[in-house]
């Protein structure tokens, strides 16, 4: 039997398997946008804004940096036994002018990524229990 | 009007894991820097305390928690928290209570008790608002993960090398061999650099900071009160304690993303840069005027950022002074004499308050075996997570 595939946190990215986005808030007074959502008060000094609308961030970038984990971090991450490294990359929005970090894919190492690289937003496994596999964003190389 | 309070006394305990109580270190760096002073304890009036939160109450409430191990005596008391920065924080409620001459003598005091391995969210449960919380269970993003991001970006912007990386560790731990407060007395090779494990590419175990247990402490008084009870003492003309201004477009810990630069205008100067610009504003300097700097040396690639930072060199020339030994002591412009973060490890709310000790000792010629000859003029830089800046100029 097949788990049920959940957020692993809600509300920050569509559970569109397809074409996933991140899904943060735009200023509807600035229309500066922020990730995570903020929807209370703008944060920019100048505005003063206090209604937001939901909006989906680029779902590809460019990579600003990246490096990985050789080690497990600590809870609350959950790490797999045996842990297996995996890359992180900074990714820059182009049209929202935002890097981004993200876990990167499976498969994909340091040695395979340079700065300016295009990306992609992908769903996958943060980790899973009985029922339910958590997902979460990561960036893979655009096909 | 004069912005100067003078530093009558310094002190420390050496870092290292003791595993004792952090009130333990503070209190000995507290009494060793009133030794220093030539001051009584009672005579201080004012307590203020860099705050740890990884020791229960009593390091929520500093301030309070060392004035009662040294013996209540009535004076008034501050407790301040500003992740690394939380030194500074404390050194610069001190300052602003004797410039508005509210005090006269004031005892500034930082202690931490570390656990082992990476830094982890502090408190239990799942904490779905808190980016600190979030950041490792979504993305696994420890600190080391942000300083391997930056090092990388210094790589592929700058042609930064991992020997340029190495190199800066060798250098301080040379400085930190000649420091007996330091938690590594070895002076390592490139080669053993080279050879530690690596923990986030491009950055290696010997590349990146430990977490230790440590104090500090500085006596800080009017200038009145100092002329009146010694001949020669050091200066504080300057502390900043800046934040970002919006937006701020560098990934920093403990965020997901940046601001979005898009729509709206850029600051005049970034966050990082502001920091020092916003001392020598205060202090009527310049980087060209300095003669050492203690940089907060996260990883070893870090410190590269600072050299640019402060302004003791253009971007991207950061690894041509490190290679010319131009920031190592005997240098134009040593950086990191006490041998840095690389020789100590973090005790956090002890290092901003350290690295002012250490150019202390060093504007009063006692920074035996790594003495910078005729300093009399240095900077401290620092920056705790959540946007906190810090920097304090020194001088004699």
């Amino acid at each position: 039997m097949s788990k049920t595939p959940v957020a692993a946190v809600e509300g920050w990215f569509t559970m569109d398997l397809d074409t996933p986005h991140l899904l943060g808030t735009r200023c509807t007074r600035c229309s500066n946008v922020f990730f995570p959502k903020e929807e209370s008060y703008c944060r920019n000094p100048d505005c003063g804004g206090t209604e937001f609308e939901e909006t989906k961030l680029s779902r590809r970038g460019r990579i600003w940096s990246f490096t990985n984990n050789c080690y497990a971090p600590p809870e609350p991450f959950v790490a797999k036994e045996p842990f297996e490294p995996y890359s992180i990359a900074a990714v820059e929005l182009e049209a929202e002018k935002m890097i981004v970090i993200g876990q990167v894919t499976a498969g994909t190492q340091v040695a395979d990524l340079e700065a300016g690289m295009e990306m992609e937003l992908v769903l996958d496994t943060l980790y899973e229990d009985e029922e339910n596999q958590y997902l979460v964003w990561k960036w893979q190389p655009a096909a | 009007m004069s912005n100067e309070v003078a530093i009558l006394g310094v002190g420390m305990h050496p870092w290292g894991k003791w595993g004792r109580s952090f009130v333990e270190y503070g209190v000995k760096a507290a009494k060793d820097a009133l030794a220093d002073a030539g001051i009584e304890w009672k005579d201080v009036q004012f307590v203020a305390g860099g705050d740890t939160i990884r020791n229960g109450y009593p390091g929520y409430v500093a301030g309070a928690t060392f004035a009662q191990a040294m013996g209540w005596q009535g004076a008034q008391v501050s407790s301040s928290y500003g992740a690394c920065a939380s030194g500074s924080q404390a050194i610069a409620t001190a300052r602003a209570q004797i410039l508005a001459g509210l005090c006269d003598v004031a005892l500034v005091v930082g202690a931490d008790t570390t656990p082992k391995g990476f830094f982890a969210p502090t408190g239990g449960g799942d904490r779905t608002r808190d980016p600190d919380w979030l950041r490792f269970r979504l993305v696994g993003a420890t600190n080391p993960v942000y300083f391997g991001l930056w090092a990388r970006r210094r790589m592929e912007l700058f042609g930064a090398t991992e020997q340029d990386f190495a190199k800066v560790k060798v250098k301080n731990s040379q400085h930190g061999a000649q420091n007996p407060n330091a938690r590594y007395p070895k002076a390592f090779s490139m080669e053993e650099v080279l050879a530690s494990p690596m923990v986030s590419d491009p950055l290696r175990l010997l590349q990146i900071c430990a977490t230790s247990d440590g104090g500090a402490a500085i006596v800080l008084t009017s200038m009145e009160y100092a002329r009146k009870h010694a001949t020669d003492f050091v200066t504080i003309p300057a502390v900043s304690n800046v934040t970002p201004k919006y937006p701020n477009t560098l990934i920093e810990m403990p965020n997901f993303s940046t601001d979005s630069g898009a729509g709206v205008q850029m600051p005049d100067v970034p966050f990082r840069p502001s920091i020092a610009k916003h001392a020598y504003e205060q202090a009527g300097v310049g980087p060209e005027d300095m003669d050492l700097a203690e940089v907060y040396d996260l990883s070893s690639a870090l410190e590269l950022d600072w050299y640019e930072i402060i302004g003791l060199c253009k971007e991207g020339e950061a690894e041509k002074l490190v290679r010319d030994g131009d920031t190592s002591v005997g240098g134009r412009i040593p950086v990191n004499t006490s041998g840095g973060l690389g020789a100590f490890g973090e005790a956090i709310p002890a290092q901003a308050i350290a690295q002012v000790c250490e150019l202390t000792w060093q504007l009063r010629g006692q920074a035996q075996g790594r003495q910078v000859e005729g300093a009399h003029l240095g900077i401290t830089a620092n920056y705790g997570l959540f946007g906190h800046g810090s920097s304090v100029i020194a001088k004699r």
